[in-house]
């Protein structure tokens, strides 16, 4: 596939507001998880909250959009001069010409559940200020960053669980190259809600505790909520040295379960090849693998001998989500702007909270951070329920 | 990046219909349907019959709901109709709304003071549910997605499944529907009863190929349906904002459609090479 220009990129989780508090964490090795307080939420686990969502007020004009989720998506595009980046590239190529593919899992589906509470007890009616299309709706996202934003260019939320928007990439480019736009704002926002918290507890996946990724007695996913952007833009014929390319996307179905993985990580695997496939890529060319690692016995075992049979056992690889936890429809976003600060800051980050590595594991599993002046090409990958899976390939050009 | 050469506005994507499918309110499926959306039948409206999804294994098929009944019975019958392998289809599946009913039981679950979810409950709850049970029975491991546009989301799908046709080359499903909300939530997203519509689009035509329609961004307001009734029906379900489509589908007829997308920019859809 023609590579295409990551202009800017920003993300917003429980490790921190913006790309320098958040590789600042990334540094150290923190971990954003804390124990549950959300909400009424009583469930013994651990989550990852970004701190302030609730004090963030949307633009007045944009007041009908009004939740959790588009105060997030609000509070992540206002950092690391996102908009402005966003308004600059819709003068040079058109507002038209610049489209909006974004990723949710849940969207505001916690007005609903907070609406579902203030039933009129009489009538059963919602109360009326519950605005559906504004808030509940997965399109209600793209509405808002759409309106927020001043993109108007097509217009599509993905919502595919935990890999939406690792495809909002892959649709984003494949309406490059068709020819419909020039440049695309990509991204994924889910926000925490009352049906993730009980519904994965329900399916037994939740940890007690922070979420170990790729460790022996991993037991579960910590989940969390995060806001990521990235602006891809068409590339002229010689793209400069050092800049940051989206090269290769790859995209299959497990065609197995709805909430378990294929045991042998069939679809994942067929992503990773595609997505080298795409990037004219060897598996040798592959520096560094953040993977979906979520922590769960099966993900973790799947997905560790998709990545092995795939690259072998020399590639160094790690999941992050034992840092900012399980952010769902926006772990896809979240985990390529990790990529692009780790092929930016030269450094590949190690994975927090591991502590006794899975024995199992047939690559070079990253518990602690590394430094690598030489590091060009990174993979990331996304998989989520329905067995809906998504790799992504990253490169700093020479 | 000023020097750069791009086309200034969106080439027109274009593929073969290859196969149908259809289900609503009075309308059963294509075969006996597309006479009356061709306005050559008269149009009884009824409430919407959902098939059970017999591809799907027994314990898969006790646990849909209505929404994975009606995404994959238009799926089906499209993929009949076009006499393609499924496991061979990449597929967008596209509506506003997840599984209405299984949402509204989450929420009154979780509004007392149990809040104890079903887990079947919970994956089915997911917008991609449709798409998932569809790779499960289909044995299809290319790429599928489930997207959602409000309103446009018709539209949204349609161009989400021309690009990746006109990028891979490779023949993809589309898949469209909308089930109803009950109540408290109907009151705030009415939708009147389901309401599903596939395709199956390639880029070469094929024995079945029943037309070539070529798509592009046009800023003039949608068409209506002549009928009453069926324009209520397009009026009313995202899903069936593509009825103006079909019917020039079913009349066999070549000509344009403009359907609908965002309040600033409608899809233009040119029909053509009708059999």
């Amino acid at each position: 596939m023609r590579p295409l220009s990551i202009s800017r990129f920003t993300a917003t989780s429980c490790i921190g507001r913006g790309l320098g508090e958040t590789v600042a964490s990334l540094r150290a090795r923190r971990s954003g998880l804390a124990p549950c307080t959300f909400e009424t939420v009583r469930l013994e686990t651990y989550v990852g909250e970004v701190p302030g969502v609730d004090e963030e007020p949307l633009p007045r004009e944009l007041a009908r959009f009004d939740c959790r989720n588009n105060r997030l998506a609000h509070l992540g595009l206002r950092q690391d001069g996102f908009i402005e980046a966003v308004r600059e590239s819709a003068a040079r190529w058109g507002p038209r010409r610049i489209g909006l593919i974004l990723g949710t899992s849940t969207s505001g589906m916690l007005a609903t559940e907070l609406a579902y509470r203030g039933r009129d007890p009489a009538s059963g009616r919602l109360p009326a200020g519950f605005d559906y299309a504004a808030t509940h709706n997965p399109y209600a996202l793209a509405d808002f960053a759409g309106q927020l934003l001043g993109v108007e260019g097509p217009s599509t939320v993905i919502s595919t669980a935990c890999s939406s928007s690792a495809k909002a990439f892959a649709a984003a480019w494949r309406m490059i190259e068709a020819g419909w736009i020039d440049a695309a704002v990509v991204g994924g926002v889910d926000s925490l809600c009352l049906t993730t918290l009980y519904g994965f507890h329900s399916l037994q996946l939740v940890s007690p505790a922070p979420c170990r990724p790729f460790d022996a007695a991993r037991d579960g996913i910590s989940i969390a909520e995060a806001a990521a952007f990235a602006l891809l833009e068409r590339l002229p014929d010689e793209a400069g040295s050092g800049t940051l390319l989206l090269t290769g996307s790859g995209e299959s179905s497990d065609a197995h379960h709805m909430s378990s993985p294929h045991p042998q990580g069939r679809g994942a695997r067929q992503a990773m090849e595609q997505a080298l496939a795409a990037a004219n890529l060897t598996p040798a060319d592959i520096d560094y693998i953040n993977l979906h690692g979520t922590g769960t016995p099966s993900n973790d075992a799947a997905e560790g001998c998709a990545v092995s049979g795939v690259f072998g056992p020399s590639v160094r690889a790690s999941s992050t989500k034992g840092a900012t936890g399980h952010t769902l429809g926006a772990a896809g976003a979240l985990e390529a702007v990790i990529c692009a600060i780790a092929l930016t800051h030269r450094f590949l980050p190690g994975s927090a909270n591991t502590r006794q590595l899975e024995p199992a594991i047939g690559f070079d599993y990253l518990r602690g951070n590394r430094e690598d002046e030489g590091l060009r090409r990174a993979l990331s990958n996304s998989f989520g329920f329905g067995g809906s899976n998504c790799s992504l390939v990253l490169e700093r050009s020479a | 990046m000023s020097g750069i050469a791009h086309p200034r506005r969106a080439p027109p994507l274009s593929a073969y219909v290859r196969g149908v499918g259809l289900l609503g309110p009075g309308l059963a499926d294509w075969h006996s349907g597309a006479p009356v959306i061709a306005g050559n039948a008269p149009y009884h409206p009824c409430p919407t019959v959902l098939p059970a999804p017999q591809s799907l294994p027994a314990a898969e098929r006790r646990r849909t709901g209505a929404t994975v009944k009606l995404a994959i019975g238009v799926a089906q019958q499209a993929v009949a109709g076009a006499a393609i392998d499924p496991a061979s289809l990449a597929a967008v599946f596209t509506s506003s709304s997840g599984d209405g009913l299984i949402c509204h039981e989450i929420c009154e679950t979780l509004a007392t003071d149990d809040r104890q979810i079903s887990p079947t409950r919970f994956h089915n709850s997911v917008h991609n549910a449709a798409a998932g049970y569809w790779s499960i029975a289909t044995g299809a491991t290319a790429a599928s997605s489930a997207i959602c546009g409000y309103d446009a989301s018709f539209a949204a799908g349609l161009i989400e499944a021309l690009t990746q046709i006109a990028v891979s080359g490779a023949p993809a499903l589309l898949s469209a529907y909308e089930t109803p909300y009950p109540e408290p939530l109907r009151a705030k997203r009415p939708i009147p009863d389901s309401f599903g519509a596939a395709l199956v689009l390639a880029l070469a035509p094929g024995e079945t190929s029943l037309a070539r329609i070529t798509a592009a961004l046009t800023d003039a307001p949608c068409d209506r349906m002549p009928d009453a009734g069926l324009e209520a029906l397009r009026a009313g379900v995202p899903a069936a904002r593509c009825l103006p489509l079909l019917r020039l589908l079913a009349r066999r007829e070549p000509g344009r459609v403009v359907i609908d997308y965002l309040s600033r920019q409608r899809l233009a859809v040119e029909v053509c090479e009708c059999r």
